[in-house]
């Protein structure tokens, strides 16, 4: 019964609880839209970051990541790629050669990385083929072709079909170079990538360089899902002893550092809303205390006992809380449906964010483990703000409280 | 029986700058199923003599048993409780929570009293058509005249099935037809069931109807007439 009174005090003042309902309903709903907006950009960050940059996992020699030279190979590429497929959850894997080098167009020239790929062993691990915007991506069977990045292309001032050269050191250390004719050009969401990194066939590079076919610089895994990352992450690394094991963790900490701070900043992010509506509540629950002075005098007069009323006004916020909270997740939550499937284009803002790899049309996403974290964080913000005017309700002294002629 | 006895009862407020001797001494003692008005000019303790009856203050000096407790040396908390269990009580207003109706109103003091649902639901029902508001059991305070509210105080001090009913000018706020009827209530109730009312009243047609009258002044007794 107690419940049933504190839920009809709060529609005794309407227009003051609705006053703070709005404020609640709408506070919550901008912090719940953000972080659904925040955790779109994220996952499509690592999306990117997975399945077109780092895949899961990347193999390389013990000293590669260190002193990137091309002497620091995967002798048997071969049986250490049988090694890894026979892990549970690898779904796929491709063995790529890496070139820190030169390009050069007729008109000017850049560095960039230059992966050497097997295209059918990495269109299982890398998604970048659906990037093309022009071209192809390595079906044209001619010798030489190479895929480079929108951003890259306009700097080289090169269209498709035009030549470039590559300035490669063969195994031996001499200097030799080879030209290659642009096949297809890419775009992501990443600019740096887009101007770093540039891919040709293994087997184009590896006569030109004069290296075993069988040895590689990297092997990218792609698992069946993120998951099951450290233990596929665990197993390959003890099988592999003598190689070097990395995860997208650990290749890039950015990305790391985003995903693993984002329900902190989240939490801190709705934390500072709800701290600042907890002194709207309060303060909506002080008048209501103050007004019920003779009321609550006479309840304690006719035998309600402290822990009673206590439990009345902490009831009374709580749902309050509870109300408005509901009604801003709501909110909150439809907002990030409706720009889950629509996105939202950062337009004008697009550049920054592009070149620090986010995609530039982002769409929502909102969890329902974080859903019900606010929503316990909001009956935490009622109970605390319940305290003060519990406080102030139970110093009534109910004989002075039920006085008419005082 | 004796369902109160007082003795040397005093009560001093302390509050400002002067020293106001509210109660100065009382002897009494109020048998079971008295039906007593306590009279007196407005200042002349009443209020105050009331409320150390009831356990919502405490005395300054004397004592208080009700039932055979002494409840001067109870606790605040222990008070509550004693209250709850042993004392109905009509304030003159704000005697109703206003979101609750008159049947809820009744039901509330039973539940705190641990009454199992069914139960309290009889008796809430059972009181309300005593005090003539059988129809009227789902109505909000709002929506009852100032004397249908009364009433239904009165039925609910009853609800907890305590030793006694204290009033304070429990018709002040009421026109004399409520007031009679409200007096007429109480009256058949004390008479068929036997239930102890003490009232105050400045109200002389309601004097009238007690059949025993003290008269208080300045915080003493002076006289005191059984009819
Ligand atoms: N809380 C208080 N502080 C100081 N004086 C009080 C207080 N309550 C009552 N009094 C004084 O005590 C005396 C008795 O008051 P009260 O019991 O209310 O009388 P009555 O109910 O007969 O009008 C009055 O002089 C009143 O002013
Ligand atoms: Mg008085």
């Amino acid at each position: 019964m107690i419940l049933a009174v504190a839920w009809r005090n709060i529609w005794r003042s309407k227009t003051r609880s609705l006053v703070i309902l709005v404020a609640i309903c709408l506070g919550l709903a901008s912090g719940v839209f953000y972080m659904g907006f925040y955790q779109g950009m994220v996952d499509q960050r690592i999306n990117t970051a997975i399945k077109t940059e780092a895949s899961h996992i990347q193999i390389h020699h013990k000293e590669y990541l260190n002193n990137p030279d091309k002497k620091f190979v995967i002798a048997d590429a071969d049986s250490v790629t049988k090694v890894i497929r026979s892990v549970s959850g690898v779904k796929a894997t491709t063995s790529r050669i890496i070139m820190n080098t030169m390009i050069q167009s007729p008109t000017t020239s850049s560095g960039v990385k230059v992966t050497g790929i097997n295209p059918e062993d990495e269109k299982q691990v890398t998604n970048l083929y659906t990037r093309l915007i022009e071209g192809t991506y390595f079906e044209e069977g001619k010798r030489n072709p190479i895929v480079i990045g929108k951003k890259l292309a306009d700097k080289l001032k090169v269209k498709l079909k035009s030549k470039v050269v590559i300035t490669l050191q063969d195994m031996e250390g001499n200097m030799t170079g080879a030209s290659f004719k642009v096949e297809g050009i890419f775009e992501t969401s990443n600019t740096a990538f887009d101007e770093n990194c540039v891919f040709v066939r293994n087997d184009d590079i590896s006569r030109v360089m004069a290296m075993d076919p069988n040895s590689c610089h990297e092997i990218a895994v792609f698992l069946d899902n993120n998951e099951e990352l450290d233990l596929a992450d665990q197993t390959i690394q003890s099988k592999l002893s003598g190689l070097d094991v990395k995860t997208w963790r650990e290749i890039m900490p950015d990305v790391s550092l985003v995903e693993s701070s984002f329900g902190l900043t989240m939490m801190i992010f709705i934390g500072v809303i709800l701290l600042a509506l907890l002194f709207g509540i309060i303060n909506t629950m002080l008048m209501a205390v103050l007004e019920r002075t003779k009321e609550l005098g006479m309840l304690m007069a006719i035998g309600m006992n402290r822990i009673r009323v206590f439990m009345m006004i902490l009831l009374e916020t709580v749902m309050l809380s509870l109300v408005g909270g509901a009604c801003g997740i709501l909110l909150g939550w439809l907002l990030n449906l409706y720009f889950g499937v629509k996105g939202i284009d950062l337009g004008t803002w697009s550049t920054a964010y592009k070149s620090m790899g986010f995609d530039t049309l982002v769409y929502t996403k909102l969890s329902w483990s974080i859903s019900f974290e606010i929503s316990v964080m909001v009956i935490v913000t009622g109970i605390i703000a319940a305290i003060y005017p519990a406080m102030k309700a139970l110093k009534l002294k109910p004989a002075e409280a039920v006085r008419i002629d005082m | 029986m004796n369902v109160i006895e007082v003795k040397n009862l005093k009560k001093i407020y302390n509050s400002s700058e002067v020293k106001v001797n509210a109660l100065n001494g009382i002897d009494l003692t109020i048998e079971q199923g008295e039906f007593t008005a306590i009279v007196g000019p407005s200042g002349s303790g009443k209020t105050t003599f009331l409320n150390m009856l009831g356990g919502l203050d405490s005395p300054t000096e004397g004592e208080i048993a009700i039932g055979g407790t002494d409840i001067q040396h109870l606790s605040s908390s222990e008070l509550i409780d004693f209250r709850l269990r042993n004392i109905g009580f009509v304030f003159q207003a704000y005697n109703l929570i206003p979101v609750l109706t008159a049947i809820e109103n009744v039901e509330f003091i039973m539940q705190m009293q641990g009454v199992s649902k069914p139960e309290r639901l009889q008796r809430a029902k059972e009181l309300l058509t005593q005090v003539g508001l059988g129809d009227r059991v789902n109505s909000r305070p709002s929506k009852l005249s100032g004397g249908q509210q009364q009433r239904v105080a009165v039925a609910r001090a009853l609800a907890s099935k305590p030793k006694f009913v204290l009033a304070d000018e429990p018709t002040a706020n009421l026109d004399s037809k409520s007031t009679e009827n409200l007096l007429d209530i109480m009256e058949e109730l004390n008479r068929k069931e036997n239930i102890t009312f003490i009232f105050s009243t400045h109200d002389q047609r309601v004097v009238n109807k007690a059949r025993r009258v003290i008269t208080l002044e300045d915080g003493k007794i002076i006289s005191d007439v059984q009819k």
